[in-house]
């Protein structure tokens, strides 16, 4: 019967591909909306402690933060593995974060400054010391309210 | 008669998409920043005269943490797992123990007259200690004070402190204000 006649070698229906980029689109504004952009590089290794009764951040624009932790692995052979403290983008000392607080503050407008939150991103294996020393620091510029950064446990 | 348009080829959108979103994934991160919220208290005024506030004894329930890991609290020795519970027995004092916290009769709105706590928690640790523990005992005591407000709330308004409104979790606050205070740092023990 001709009507089931092998015409020859058949060639593959080719997939079209015309909604491929709708798809990818979604994909990016999906990515664009969820995610914020990263604005330091970390230089320090900040693995956080576990707790469970953590509270999400809300404005992350009024947070400030300062990281404490040992040095990266890369950045061990000039720094050493002692704590150490990273403002923005920096090694910082101590008696750099009356400065670091005062421009955080100065970037923020007049009704949202007392609003200044700092949180501590301290790796879990530091030493207290240096996190009380810091502490200690934002006593003295006055910027009270922290938070220590916590990962949720479930 | 109308020429036809000759279409766009559309097929490296597709290209640009991808290389847009791989940009994307590589530069930004999507980590929710959540931590425990805590206020320093003021530094004191030098020139100010320090009034040493008069705390009772049985007001304070001093936890202390050595270079070790290990805790203090109240002078006998303890595990991590214990504090929330012996914090919660402190604050309430369901049984009027002479040695765990007073009241005090206050008027509030909705509860009427409520006997609000007078305990403070004082946390004390050394420089040596981890900062693992500390954020374990600091965790343990602000469960212990969010569990009791759970507990008030679910009592008095049928739902869980987190999910009431601005005033009703102000009410609830002030039944049961948390007090926890980081003593001034010392210096004791090595690094």
């Amino acid at each position: 019967m001709a009507k089931f006649e092998r015409k020859g070698k058949k060639e593959l229906q080719q997939i079209s591909t015309a909604s491929l980029p709708d798809i990818v689109f979604m994909l990016l504004f999906f990515f664009m909306v969820s995610t914020t952009m990263r604005e330091t590089t970390l230089m320090v290794r900040a693995q956080l402690p576990e707790a469970t009764e953590v509270n999400k951040l809300e404005k992350k624009s009024l947070v400030s933060y300062i990281y404490i932790g040992p040095p990266t692995k890369q950045l061990q052979a000039i720094f050493g593995t002692e704590p150490r403290i990273q403002l923005n983008d920096s090694f910082k000392t101590l008696d750099d974060i009356r400065d670091f607080i005062a421009a955080e503050r100065e970037a923020l407008k007049e009704e949202e400054k007392p609003l200044l939150t700092t949180s501590l991103k301290v790796d879990k294996d530091t030493r207290m010391g240096i996190v009380t020393d810091v502490k200690q620091e934002l006593r003295k510029a006055s910027a009270l309210k922290i938070v220590y950064a916590a990962r949720k446990a479930e | 008669m109308a020429r036809k348009v000759p279409e766009v080829n559309a097929s490296s959108t597709a290209d640009i998409a991808f290389l847009l979103l791989i940009f994307f994934l590589m530069t930004t991160t999507m980590n929710v920043d959540t931590g425990l919220t805590r206020m320093l208290p003021p530094m004191p005024d030098p020139k100010q005269k320090q009034e040493d506030v008069e705390v009772k004894r049985r007001n304070i329930f001093t936890v202390l943490i050595n270079k070790s890991d290990r805790l203090l609290v109240r002078g006998e020795p303890m595990e991590v797992s214990m504090l929330k519970e012996k914090t919660k027995e402190f604050i309430m004092n369901p049984n009027n123990d002479p040695n765990l916290a007073e009241f005090e009769e206050r008027e509030l709105p909705k509860l009427g007259m409520y006997r609000v706590s007078k305990g403070v928690v004082s946390l004390q640790n050394d420089r040596g200690t981890s900062y693992d523990m500390y954020m374990k005992v600091q965790n343990e005591l602000v469960a212990a004070y969010n569990e009791l407000r759970n507990d008030l709330s679910m009592s008095v308004y049928g739902k869980p402190y987190g999910k009431l409104s601005k005033d009703e979790q102000e009410v609830i606050s002030k039944a049961i204000p948390m007090r926890i205070s980081e003593a001034e740092p010392k210096n004791v023990g090595g690094k």
